[in-house]
């Protein structure tokens, strides 16, 4: 069980920001994940006084910020409306209600973890976030970047015209998932996240693949596409395993985000 | 530090560490309902209401609490105790250690969604773990429950 010394409730950005540089100080989120570790935190730095609890909408994008829960990332109506439901999809599963009204979106894309997914979910949308000194950043470059001090804020999600999946197969119906994947279809682009594989989401990529192939969303493109899902062995499935779930869950979401184009047209 | 919570309609004030949990907070002022099974943040057993709204006390900091209201089932007794009476009816449970926890999210679900179908009712109770029952009992317990409020029994508190 963590340890803390000192609790501060940040007044501002800038004094969450300066307390964060020591490295024996850390952010918490929703302490869901955080609480389980050993550390011994010398400040426990707290940003629910600032605000970041709120959905925004603007023309372009949703402005998610960082202390929103995933509960509310679920019951979001115009997120969900916009998206296929698929934000809803996504979280739906992750433990309960009760541990989802704690659990909040930055402490999920921040921490990166493997079995995340709401990272799953987010890089298969046209996401970035905003980092309190780093400026906005698209979302795959901040996965893929190492942890530091800085401050994320919030997470934002353009609004695009498209169709979306979300699947996961889980052990058992709450667990981590043994595999989760994202797809995104909009307009000609083609967007396939993979995550718990187990290592953290990853986007993959199909920039070699022509306009046709995509357009296909079919069996072929499935198969084509899991080969590309780089899986592993944990204690929830074997590599293997994996690869093979990685085909089924991609052609599922093809033929959900066919069906949703039908119903479009 | 000092921190102040309204728990269970009083204002509760004490000097508490900062990494003391919401949970142990409670326990230490007698709401012995609210109890840990797993510390994994994954069983329910702990659920309490933050702000009207289901959490896992075991989560959360009591210190990140301060200043908000907190329910617990020692504050709902007489909502817990007219719902209670269809899962003891049932004799849904055996050691019933999992029973506050559960009743606590029931009532929450019930308060969102009065009529919920039984797959909204095993969505919003997943994170409710018990290990005696296969589950069947409580939610046979939870339909005739719905039932004798829809067919006018007295309705929960908002």
């Amino acid at each position: 069980m963590i340890k803390i010394k000192e609790y501060v409730k940040a007044a501002s950005l800038e004094e969450a920001y300066e307390l964060n540089q020591k490295r024996s100080n850390r952010i918490l989120g929703g302490m869901l994940w955080m609480r389980m570790s050993n550390a011994q935190v010398q400040t426990a730095i707290d940003l629910s006084g600032l605000g970041l609890d709120q959905i925004e909408e603007t023309e372009e994008e949703f402005i998610i910020g960082a202390m929103v829960t995933l509960r509310e990332l679920e019951l979001n109506e115009r997120l969900n409306d916009c998206f296929d439901h698929v934000l809803a999809d996504a979280v739906k599963d992750i433990v309960g209600v009760q541990f989802r009204n704690l659990a909040t979106v930055g402490g999920s894309v921040f921490g990166r973890f493997g079995f995340s997914d709401v990272l799953t979910v987010l890089l298969s949308l046209h996401a970035s976030v905003e980092l309190y000194k780093g400026g906005i950043v698209p979302l795959e470059e901040f996965a893929a970047m190492k942890r530091d001090n800085d401050v994320l804020v919030n997470i934002r999600i353009a609004k695009t015209d498209g169709q979306y999946a979300y699947l996961t197969h889980r052990n058992t119906k709450t667990d981590f998932p043994v595999l989760a994947v994202a797809v995104s279809k909009i307009g000609e682009e083609l967007r396939v996240a993979v995550g718990a594989r187990p290592a953290k989401a990853e986007l993959l990529d199909v920039k070699d693949l022509s306009g046709e192939e995509l357009n296909a969303l079919n069996e072929e493109l499935a198969k084509k596409l899991s080969t590309r899902v780089k899986t592993d062995s944990n204690m929830r499935a074997s590599a293997q395993y994996r690869s093979h779930l990685s085909k089924v869950l991609i052609e599922r979401c093809f033929e959900k985000i066919n069906t949703c184009k039908k119903e479009g047209e | 530090m000092i921190i102040s919570i309204m728990l269970n309609g009083k204002k509760v004030v004490d000097d508490i560490s900062p990494d003391m949990t919401l949970f142990n907070f409670l326990r230490n002022h007698g709401c012995y309902s609210v109890k840990c099974g797993c510390e994994t943040t994954n069983c329910g057993l702990c659920t309490v209401f933050l702000d009207d709204k289901p959490v896992l006390s075991c989560a959360i900091l009591a210190a990140r609490v301060d200043g908000h209201k907190v329910e617990t089932m020692e504050g709902l007794q007489e909502e817990a105790e007219e719902f209670g009476r269809f899962i003891a009816d049932q004799g849904a449970e055996q050691c019933g250690f999992c029973n506050p926890g559960m009743i606590m999210n029931a009532i929450a679900l019930f308060r969102e969604n009065a009529h919920p179908t039984g797959e909204e009712i095993k969505q919003y109770l997943a994170g409710n773990l018990c290990r005696c029952s296969g589950y069947e009992g409580q939610l046979r317990g939870i339909h005739a429950f719905i039932e004798y409020r829809e067919n006018g029994g007295a309705a929960c508190r908002k």
